[in-house]
């Protein structure tokens, strides 16, 4: 690992501040990726500016919903009353990623900024062009069980392996994000990016920009909701395929519906075709399987990953339907 | 054989478990040592041809760097400069001895620095260019390029009619493959060596064999046995990784005699995937014919395993399907199919671990053409003599393992067709397998020490890679010679120590535990002498059978009067200590009997019926390994056996991108090993009857057997759950969807 300069703020002006005066400066905060990354020599920063001091970890419900500090850890937020009560679809997919030890450190805004995990973005000797654009995407035409079946790019198939992700994306966040400059509010759907021909851009973050908090809208999801991760064991792996689903249902008619998906896409990937079929029809399990062919419908898969588009149409009718449980 | 002293099966805390988890015991990479310098390996990027230009310049005026050693500046070894094909294990690659390519990941480079994180960052500053050549990297797509190994012991064998499968009215006729796995022990290689002059040589290196590591060592570097000392004490895991020398090994000696200064090397977790070898892939085939009443009457099993371009490492795959059933007629035959990729090495259960997952799985397919009870059928087709030969078994209870743990299991509860119970979401299903291992025993020596305090050290070059064997060892010569086990020390892992076999193939409780078993009774044999030729007329006529030690002191039994002090003993000879050293082996009975390990498994999983997922949620293992020494790690081996059998089925496998001919996700995101939510609780077994024949402690090993035939035991209660029949490992849900 290269050396660096290291420098912690305690408040959130300082750190945007530093980060304006040093070039090749980059936020710290759980370490949870970005170390692992400097390890291997995929990103190499000449300042670290460890934001894990700024007061930035409140959870508190406002009057459009709740928001959650972006250095709120992982740990916390998922048996947090509020997230238990009114936001469970957020607690399930938290519990559903990583191992303890990781989400004691690991912080919602670190969370949302994460790397992709393909194998080809980690091993420095491969072509990856998220990592060095123009060296190409050793995936698509290589090993890409992991890989994309949505949205992807001729120059990349990496997929999000976020699970909060996932459930954010149903749910409509929104991530406030600061810089020295402003203070932008910027919804979940438009944040992550899908490759095109610059994957190297995870998402829409300007540099300099920090995640200060995240929101997630009141909702009446509580009750029917559902995270359902498949992956190769039964905990720590990063999913094949992950559901998110909240319902509203009222005298067995659905009211609202979203459907998102993990492991599947460059973004947590919203259903929104399917979403909007479901609206208005009955919570039976016919029009649950109707939704979930329109889920797959558009998917495109590679030489290894050809499974995924029944492992996601089967794993979305089994989150809609395990809510009833 | 005569059992001077029976062994108990009490279970007994490890005698180094408190300085493990406390930290107290030291591992390899771990021993503090003075003016230590260390080194990083630098990895090819290609798989085949040879490096063009390799630029070290960055590197070498990076902070702390002291050296970058390459093909171009390397002092050659003796054994390493000749460069030539094996037909066998040999010493391995020549590790910067010239410009080839063989594998991708191939050391090319050693930075050496003064601080490992300056190492490490000038590693990444190596330059090199190549010239390519293909290379050829995929298993299944070149089977029809494998060999015949050159391995006399595992050619190929022919029993009667080999027709006679295919002659039956019962047929199974599959193909089955298994992927390459990686060992992936927790504690990562390493080697520190360090060179007194040219003529003296001592290497702290993670290994389980380490007289064998010296003896190869010794070899390549044209030094007599006496010039090298291998040390190993401490090992966190390792299932036949250390049990030869790897690159990182010759690098870091390398280093050391060009600098004439200690140099470390350890490997990385990814190039643990590359660099200490691995579990070769299989893709096998098996033909069994059965009369309808379940009689097998023929067998065919072949098999093709990997191998690399520039050494042979082969395997008996079919080894079990020789020996596990009454058969009259059988064919196998066995292939090694080159690939542009490093040596494989053993694996736990090599061999048997990947063959027994097609044989066992063939027999589960053959149950259900016969509408038959697995177990049955196992009952049926038992072997009452070893079917090659019809040598006796030593002893073989597979019978009583299959009744203990159908039992264990309620099997008899058991509706066999599949898909027949589900709970909520899930397909339940059950399944089972059996296995065995041959129960081999080496000659080895121990020394032991008696000191006038009642103090027992026992000394011998064996290794203690996680089994337990360090409180065996105690165990075993605290039941032969009567002293505490509190006052006893077993010292093992340093080369010097009195020769034993490498821990690797479940010898070393019947091979090191018969030589701690005799000296202990040597030792006590001198005491007597001592007590014959001092004490007058009370000892006058005592045999060894006769005497006890206890507290410190020697007695006859039946006469409290004859109670001596070991000081007073000594004090009459004027010594301060009684010494032995003794070898021991096998004697004829080793030509008279066929000697296996037996065990039967039994797991319950549950299947998702829409997403795949595989959960096992009960396992039962009864195993036949004769008297257990120590209850306690003989149930941990059996369920550590069990976890990788659990990890062989569902998740353990090594991707390879062709295009590149390089491993993808070689590291632990990548390659699923199972965590503790996949294993479910074990329940162990033991048959706990002596083997009359292999040792005095009646011990057979147990190393292996809790993983040979875990994984088919696994899909079979797949395809019970489910309906389906998954024949190439491992079941991810991606197969059952």
């Amino acid at each position: 690992m290269k050396l660096f300069q290291y420098h912690r703020p305690t408040d959130t002006q300082s750190a945007l501040d530093l980060f304006q005066k040093n070039e090749g400066a980059q936020y710290i905060a759980g370490a949870t990726n970005l170390l692992d990354l400097m390890k291997k020599d995929i990103v190499a920063p000449d300042h670290l500016i460890d934001i894990s001091r700024l007061p930035l970890n409140n959870i508190q419900n406002g009057p459009l919903g709740v928001t959650i500090g972006a250095l709120a850890l992982n740990s916390d937020v998922a048996i947090h009353q509020i997230i238990t009560q009114q936001y469970p679809l957020i607690a399930q997919a938290l519990l559903a990623g990583a191992s303890p030890q990781l989400r004691n450190m690991a912080t919602v805004g670190g969370n949302i900024l994460q790397r992709t995990r393909c194998p080809y973005f980690y091993d420095i000797a491969m072509p990856c062009n998220k990592r060095q654009p123009g060296s190409g995407c050793g995936a698509k035409e290589g090993f890409n069980r992991m890989s994309a079946i949505f949205g992807a790019s001729e120059d990349c198939v990496a997929v999000h392996p976020s699970d909060l992700c996932v459930a954010l994306a149903a749910l409509d966040a929104t991530i406030t994000v600061k810089s020295a400059k402003q203070e932008r509010i910027i919804d979940f759907k438009d944040f992550h990016r899908l490759p095109g021909n610059t994957p190297e851009k995870d998402n829409i973050l300007e540099k300099g920009e920090l995640i200060t908090s995240i929101t997630i809208p009141k909702n009446n999801f509580a009750k029917y909701h559902n995270y359902l991760k498949v992956r190769d064991r039964a905990s720590y792996a990063f999913a094949l395929v992950s559901v998110a689903v909240a319902f509203e249902i009222k005298d067995s008619v659905i009211l609202d519906a979203r459907i998102a998906l993990g492991g599947v896409a460059h973004k947590p990937w919203r259903a929104y075709e399917a979403e909007a079929y479901l609206k208005g029809k009955s919570d039976s399990e016919n029009s649950f399987k109707a939704a979930a062919a329109l889920v797959v419908k558009e998917a495109k898969p590679l030489t290894h990953n050809a499974f995924k588009v029944k492992m996601a149409e089967q794993t979305v009718l089994a989150a809609m339907l395990a809510m009833f449980n | 054989m005569n059992h001077t002293n029976t062994i108990s099966s009490d279970s007994n805390d490890r005698v180094d478990g408190r300085d493990k988890v406390t930290g107290t015991a030291k591992y390899t990479a771990e021993i503090p040592l003075s003016n230590l310098v260390y080194g990083v390996l630098v990895g090819s990027t290609i798989a085949k041809g040879a490096i063009k230009k390799i630029d070290t310049s960055e590197a070498e005026k990076a902070a702390g760097v002291i050296s970058v050693i390459t093909h171009k500046n390397s002092t050659k070894l003796f054994g390493l400069k000749k460069s030539k094909t094996a037909k066998k294990l040999d010493l391995g690659l020549r590790v910067f001895h010239s410009k080839d390519i063989v594998f991708n990941g191939q050391p090319i480079a050693l930075v050496v620095a003064d601080r490992l994180e300056q190492a490490q960052y000038a590693a990444s500053l190596v330059k090199c260019t190549y010239e390519q050549a293909p290379h050829t990297t995929d298993f299944g797509a070149h089977l029809d390029q494998a060999r015949p190994s050159s391995s006399k012991w595992l050619s190929d064998t022919k029993r009667g009619d080999v027709t006679a499968w295919s002659n039956a009215p019962f047929k199974v006729d599959q193909a089955y493959s298994t992927p390459q796995e990686v060992h992936n022990p927790m504690e990562m290689h390493s080697t520190t060596a360090i060179w007194e002059g040219d003529e003296k040589l001592t290497v702290y290196d993670k290994n389980h064999a380490v007289q064998d590591i010296r003896d190869i060592l010794a070899k390549a570097l044209k030094l007599e046995k006496e010039q090298v000392i291998v040390n190993s004490e401490f090992i966190g895991g390792g299932f036949g990784s250390g049990l030869r020398v790897w690159p990182h090994t010759f690098a870091a000696i390398i280093a050391a005699k060009m600098l004439k200064r200690p140099v470390k090397v350890s490997v990385t977790r990814p190039q643990m995937f590359t660099m200490t070898g691995y579990r070769p892939a299989t893709a096998q085939k098996v033909s069994i014919g059965a009369t309808k009443d379940g009689k097998i009457v023929g067998i065919k099993h072949e098999a093709i395993g990997q191998t690399s371009e520039y050494e042979e490492f082969a395997e008996s795959v079919t080894g079990i399907t020789k020996m596990l059933y009454a058969c009259p007629n059988l064919e196998t035959n066995y292939k090694v199919l080159p690939l542009t990729y490093s040596t494989p090495i053993w694996m736990r259960a090599p061999g048997e671990a990947t063959g027994s997952f097609a044989l066992e799985t063939a027999l589960d397919e053959l149950a259900y053409s016969l509408n038959m009870d697995p177990v049955q059928l196992r009952k049926k087709n038992y072997a009452e003599t070893h079917p090659d030969d019809n040598k006796p078994w030593s002893s073989n209870h597979l019978t009583e393992c299959l009744i203990k743990a159908a039992r264990q299991f309620d099997w008899d509860a058991r509706k066999p067709e599949p898909r027949s119970s589900s709970d909520r979401d899930w397909w339940v299903g059950t399944g089972m397998a059996v296995g065995s291992w041959s129960a081999w025993r080496a000659p080895a020596t121990a020394r032991a020490v008696l000191d006038s305090k009642g103090n027992l050290l026992i000394q011998s070059a064996t290794s203690d890679m996680g089994p337990g064997t360090s409180t065996t060892m105690v165990k075993i010569a605290s039941d032969a010679s009567g002293i505490p086990m509190g006052k006893i020390r077993f010292e093992l892992g340093k080369s010097n120590l009195p020769p034993s076999p490498g821990q690797g193939g479940s010898v070393t409780v019947a091979s090191v535990g018969s030589a701690v078993y005799d000296i202990c009774n040597e030792i006590k044999q001198k005491l007597l002498d001592i007590a014959v030729e001092t004490l007058g007329e009370t000892y006058k006529e005592a045999k060894i059978d006769d005497v006890f030690l206890i507290n410190g002191k020697m007695g006859i039994k039946g006469k409290p009067a004859s109670l001596v002090t070991f000081a007073d003993l000594m004090e009459k000879k004027n010594i301060t200590e009684v010494e032995a050293t003794k070898t021991s082996s096998s004697g004829e009975e080793g030509g008279k009997y066929a000697f296996y390990s037996f065990g039967a498994h039994f797991a319950e999983v549950y299947v998702h019926k829409y997403t795949g997922a595989v959960r096992v949620t009960r396992f039962v293992s009864c195993v036949d390994a004769g008297r257990i020494i120590n209850n306690k790690t003989a149930s941990s081996q059996i369920s550590g056996a069990v976890v990788m059998g659990i990890g062989m089925a569902l998740m353990e496998e090594q991707h390879m991108d062709h295009q590149h001919g390089r491993l993808v996700a070689n590291d632990f995101v990548g390659y699923h090993i199972p965590v503790q939510a996949d294993v479910p609780n074990i329940e162990v077994i033991f048959v706990d009857k002596a083997d009359p024949y292999l040792n005095k402690m009646g011990a057979k090993g147990l190393g292996e057997i809790g993983l040979i035939g875990a994984a088919a035991a696994i899909g079979n209660a797949v395809f019970h759950a489910t309906g389906k029949r998954v024949r190439n490992l491992p079941i991810t849900p991606d197969k059952l969807i």
